[in-house]
């Protein structure tokens, strides 16, 4: 594999092979010394087109520690009439000679745009295209559910039967988009809750569960995975729903529906979350809440990436 | 350039093998055995009426980066049009006389084609107020359709007005179909693939609403009609009640609507990228039948050049729009030839005939007899081709590049001299 474009690039062997390789990483980022030389001599390009400090600074840290030189390039604006555009600045990293580029990028499609152009012959890592998909989400959510289910004991393991619940604004979510076809990949059962609103208007090739009310699908499906989706501010002004109090009451996620969740369930924010809106802080801040950890995940996963990526043989004996 | 000739031996449309005399412009004979001192052999070609486009984009003035009243009409020539209706979303738009008299002799300078002038409906396009249609009708570019192309009249008062003003000249209005703010911020046909890849929606509904206003308010003031680029099933449901019901409406569907589905979109190559966009396979199906069924009257190739860096990018910063005037008649004979569902006749009444009706240009749209003005196309229907990149067009952004289409324009004869030869343009330059 040379470039991770969608999560539909992965089959559930490939998958699975790249969460492996993230248990392996763990185990890295828990040494004192937390550095692998085996992406040395390799440049890594963070190309941030949209503001995201989470998942570049991850993204930087996975690539340290692994030894890559990272080099971080944030543009504002990307069309013909304003600033550089996409082309000339991938020409431009081509021509440093960069060996892979992080991209994230407003346009749905740019990761794609980016690895058939012919700009650049690295490899392509898509950190968030528009409203399309975020495939290192979707695997560090997947490690991060493994872990909670299967423990010490979860490599080789996919996610067979687990039933997930995606909950907000599907409508614009990449997190959902990728965390539909990697997951359903992984074995698990994806249901989408959502006011009408934030949800596709024809949903007919997404492999989900559609349903309006979350108390309802709270009370019907036997939940392991509760996953709450940032709602954005642009969204609060355009009729998406008629107010946060109401969105927050019908489709936040709070105490009492984290009681109507078996134990060992759990709920997962992809951040940075707006605390009081789509979860409230006794759920953040429960034992069932994994936000934390989907952070440190993610570094591991996202080592994992780019070491399938980028080192020369995919011998599992360099970990 | 020889203004006395016979093509000999030409298959008409009806299918019947005739000689056709041309002199001084005209058609002067059709019949057996005529001669003159030129003997075109034209065996096994088909003869019909030169093509009339109601919508090219020539982009002069203000664009000639992507296309210049030249390029566009040689364009129009290889793809066998001895006319087309130039739209009005220049720089400055055509909403005065003297905008549209400049692009009328540009089209004469050029000589390759017969250029109308489409006058804009509101200043600036911008649907606020009427733009002075009266002064264009008037000027010597004689304007007779008007169109806000690229945006939609869609405040509903300005729309009747401008439907009910134009019957003093016999004028129509040209719709663009689209409901603003259904629209906002709108990438894609809005279904099961822009689910699939996060690309903002263009609802079909955005087109049919303001379609199904419009033939209401065209009936209410009992004016004519034209509704440009239909793109959807529920589109051609809407005019097909209308016309029913007796109401003076016309509509008009692109070749890349005949042929191009949204699944296209799944590359994020922008060259897909279309206003109103590319639509499902359904919708394609019922465009189909509605043009072989008369619903739809005519193809209009909706013909948008685009220069490289305005498609070499990501898909939201891309323009909307592509060729279309070289591949039209290969598709139309695709779509009613080659599916064995129509005939040639047909594909003259929507490609000349027609559109030269709507349009009220009459030098075009003629029959193939004596006394008609020469404007003659002639196409090897056993041809195949690959359509490459390489055309007349300063712009690139054909989305057949790489596609086998049926047929190819031979000839190309506007008013009585060769604009196309063999497949070659007439290279006279700038007369």
């Amino acid at each position: 594999m040379k470039n991770l474009l969608s999560a539909a690039d992965l089959t559930r062997e490939s998958a699975i092979e790249i969460l492996d390789i993230a248990e392996g990483m763990a185990g890295v980022n828990d040494r004192d010394i937390k550095k692998l030389p085996t992406l040395r001599g390799k440049t890594v390009v963070n190309l941030f087109f949209e503001d995201s400090t989470r998942t570049r600074i991850s993204f930087e840290l996975a690539e340290k520690r692994l030894s890559a030189d990272v080099i971080n390039f944030t543009a504002k604006g990307s069309s013909v009439s304003k600033g550089e555009s996409l082309k000339d600045t991938a020409q431009t990293l081509e021509a440093m000679g960069a060996d892979a580029v992080v991209i994230r990028h407003p346009s749905s499609g740019a990761a794609q745009i980016l690895a058939h152009s012919g700009w650049i012959q690295g490899s392509i890592i898509n950190a968030g295209d528009g409203t399309h998909e975020h495939p290192t989400q979707a695997l560090l959510d997947a490690y991060t559910i493994r872990k909670r289910f299967h423990g010490s004991d979860s490599v080789g393991k996919g996610l067979d039967g687990m039933k997930v619940a995606i909950v907000g604004d599907i409508l614009h979510s990449r997190v959902a988009r990728s965390n539909l076809l990697l997951l359903n990949s992984l074995g698990a059962e994806i249901h989408f809750v959502a006011p009408p609103t934030l949800l596709p208007s024809n949903p007919s090739n997404l492999n989900a569960e559609l349903h309006f009310s979350l108390d309802q699908t709270l009370g019907e499906v036997d939940l392991d995975v509760v996953m709450m989706l940032r709602i954005q501010s642009e969204r609060m002004n355009a009729s998406y729903f008629p107010s946060e109090r109401e969105y927050s009451r019908i489709w936040g996620f709070n105490a009492n529906r984290l009681s109507m969740l078996k134990d060992s369930a759990i709920v997962m924010h992809p951040g940075p979350m707006n605390r009081g809106l789509e979860i409230d802080a006794v759920t953040a801040d429960s034992k069932q809440s994994t936000v934390l950890e989907q952070v440190t995940n993610g570094v591991s996963v996202r080592m994992a990436v780019l070491y399938a990526l980028l080192s020369g043989e995919r011998n599992s004996d360099v970990i | 350039m020889s203004s006395n000739f016979v093509l000999k031996n030409v298959t008409l449309a009806a299918g019947e093998t005739k000689d056709i005399q041309v002199s001084d412009g005209f058609i002067t004979s059709v019949g057996a055995g005529l001669v003159a001192d030129e003997m075109i052999d034209c065996n096994g070609l088909v003869a019909l009426p030169g093509f009339v486009d109601l919508h090219t984009h020539l982009r002069e003035p203000g664009f000639e980066q992507s296309e210049t009243v030249l390029t566009g009409t040689q364009s129009a020539a290889l793809g066998g049009f001895t006319a087309v209706h130039a739209m009005a979303n220049t720089m400055p738009v055509a909403d005065t006389a003297g905008v549209v008299e400049q692009v009328a002799s540009l089209g004469i300078e050029a000589g390759y084609a017969e250029v109308f002038p489409i006058g804009a409906v509101t200043i600036g396009l911008e649907g606020k107020q009427l733009a002075e249609l009266g002064a264009m009708a008037n000027s010597k570019a004689q304007v007779k359709v008007f169109s806000d192309d690229g945006k939609c009249v869609h405040d509903p008062v300005i729309m009747r007005r401008a439907l009910e003003y134009v019957k003093a000249f016999e004028g129509v209005i040209a719709q663009h179909a689209q409901e603003p703010r259904l629209t906002e911020g709108a990438q894609m046909h809005e279904g099961a693939v822009s689910a699939e890849l996060g690309l903002t929606g263009w609802p079909s509904v955005a087109e049919e609403s303001i379609i199904a206003r419009d033939v209401l308010l065209a009936e209410h003031v009992n004016s004519r009609i034209h509704i440009c680029h239909l793109s959807t099933a529920g589109s051609v449901e809407i005019i097909r009640w209308a016309k029913a019901r007796g109401i003076k409406v016309t509509a008009e569907v692109t070749p890349h609507h005949l042929l191009l589905t949204d699944e296209l979109v799944r590359s994020f190559d922008s060259v897909y990228k279309v206003n109103p966009p590319l639509r499902t396979a359904q919708d394609v199906e019922a465009l189909r039948e509605a043009l072989i069924d008369g619903t739809i009257d005519i193809i209009a190739t909706d013909h948008a050049p685009h220069p490289i860096e305005s498609k070499d990018c990501e898909w939201n910063a891309a323009a909307f729009g592509m060729l279309g005037l070289e591949t039209a008649a290969s598709i139309a004979q695709e779509v009613l030839i080659e599916s064995g569902k129509s005939s040639w006749t047909r594909l003259a009444e929507v490609l000349s005939f027609a559109p030269a009706r709507i349009g009220g240009d009459s030098n075009q749209g003629q029959m193939i007899q004596a006394g008609s003005v020469a404007n003659i196309v002639l196409i090897d229907p056993k041809a195949r081709r690959k359509v490459v990149a390489d055309s007349a067009s300063k712009s690139k952004n054909s989305p057949y590049v790489g596609l086998e289409l049926p047929g190819r324009v031979v000839h190309t004869i506007f008013k009585g001299y060769f604009t196309v030869r063999d497949s070659q343009l007439a290279n006279w330059g700038r007369r």
